[in-house]
């Protein structure tokens, strides 16, 4: 067992865990935040997608004490303390970009670093920014759709 | 799906991280290979010591007239490095087509490079650019080729205790153009055939060509053939085409349920001759 230090979402934790276990079952079962989700578990699906020090990152291919130190955002920590949506969510809200919600906790974080290293992208770019998600419902239209409202209402 | 047990280890300098490895610990960067196939179990490393932290791995520097790049540099940071992006651009270029955007953040080139994969992309860039990979145990320190160092697949010159510490690569200088050029494979992102083309032209010919290829078969290789057959030529579409069928000559093409042996084949030939194209109109 190792003892980590981490922010999630701004608060801090220290915890004892075992080396093999993974970010996302960290902050799942051990921190309670199951905004965070498992899909694939081979770092494909995109679906356990949060922040770390500033970057996207896919939680369920990085073991928890690799985080030791780590500042953490997840989907739970993107709302205001009112409970008012962070602008992205309150686009896909709009634009009806879910069906069954199980990809968009990562969608959202995903949305969030592509707006924040190209606030204007293109179609394309959209596109290409949300390769490493898998939505099985939507056929992605309506989530490029929010991806581009969230850009307006943020830019 | 979850690893077996192991032991890890986040030491604070170098120096202590190859003594961890000279002991047997395996090193761990960015962990975007070597975690998949632990959780797979294809891997069961009993001590992991973590050297994606280590700031004194982590540098992009123009030294003597070449970049040197430290081996925990992330591919988002040498896709978005400005000295990269201005002095060895095939580099940055080629960082850009790996996986995806949270991949890209996490994914390093000393670990990519160390895993081998045959399908992956810097291969075929670090072949064209004739790269230098710096290997370091406690002991000592190796320069090695990319050519030297890429011996098949998952596998190479790396020995016992050694790391991947650093990855040298030219400044060109005078008219060159590069260019990566990929097939990929759409779910993994990974190439079902890559070819990095680096060209220099004096006088409508071309005085230095480079090609590296990854995905085609077990290795990536240089493709010495297409080199020997452009180098002097007048630098046209036509030489191009028939220097870029040479591609996949003398190599055992891969089969999978993705591409056939001859489809691969095929598709080398092709984006050779797209790569070079596209090399020979940025060296202008």
């Amino acid at each position: 067992m190792r003892t980590i230090n981490v922010s999630v979402n701004g608060k801090p934790y220290s915890h004892e865990v075992e080396p093999r276990m993974l970010l996302t079952h960290y902050l799942r079962e051990v921190i309670g935040l199951t905004g965070t989700h498992m899909g694939c578990e081979t770092s494909l699906c995109g679906a356990c997608t949060i922040e770390m020090d500033g970057k996207a990152v896919k939680s369920c291919t990085i073991f928890a004490v690799q985080a030791d130190g780590a500042s953490i955002l997840t989907v739970e920590g993107l709302a205001a303390a009112d409970g008012k949506l962070h602008p992205i969510q309150e686009a896909y809200w709009n634009e009806h970009a879910l069906q069954c919600g199980f990809c968009t906790p990562g969608m959202i974080m995903i949305t969030k670093q592509i707006l924040e290293r190209n606030p204007n992208p293109s179609e394309h770019e959209i596109r290409e920014g949300l390769d490493g998600n898998l939505c099985r419902c939507t056929g992605y239209q309506h989530i490029v759709n929010a991806v581009k409202a969230a850009a307006k209402a943020t830019v | 799906m979850i690893a077996n047990s192991f032991e890890y280890s986040a030491p604070g300098s170098l120096k202590e991280a190859l003594a961890l490895v000279a002991d047997g610990a395996k090193p761990l960067a960015g962990g975007m290979s070597l975690i998949p196939m632990m959780k797979l179990r294809l891997a069961n490393p009993e001590h992991l010591v973590d050297i994606g932290r280590l700031a004194e791995l982590n540098y992009i520097r123009e030294e003597n007239g070449s970049i040197h790049i430290g081996a925990s540099v992330t591919h988002y940071d040498i896709e978005t490095s400005p000295l990269l992006m201005g002095k060895c651009p095939l580099l940055a270029e080629t960082a850009s087509y790996i996986g995806d955007i949270q991949v890209r953040n996490r994914g390093t080139l000393g670990g990519s490079v160390a895993h081998a994969d045959p399908s992956a992309d810097y291969p075929a860039a670090l072949q064209a650019l004739e790269a230098q990979i710096v290997l370091t145990s406690a002991e000592e320190t190796r320069t090695i080729s990319a050519e030297e160092f890429f011996v098949d697949t998952f596998t190479t010159a790396l020995e016992e205790g050694e790391i991947v510490t650093e990855i040298i690569v030219p400044i060109d200088a005078g008219l060159t153009g590069t260019s990566y050029q990929k097939f990929l494979q759409p779910a993994s992102g990974f190439a079902i055939v890559g070819v990095a083309a680096r060209v220099r032209q004096a006088e409508g010919k071309f005085s230095m060509v480079r090609v590296g290829v990854t995905g085609l078969s077990g290795n990536s290789y240089r493709a010495t053939r297409v080199e020997a057959a452009l180098d002097g030529k007048d630098a046209n579409d036509e030489n191009i085409r028939a220097a870029a069928a040479l591609v996949a000559s003398g190599q055992d093409s891969s089969s999978d349920l993705h591409a056939s042996a001859e489809y691969r084949a095929h598709l080398a030939v092709a984006y050779a001759a797209r790569a070079l194209r596209s090399a020979l109109s940025r060296s202008a």
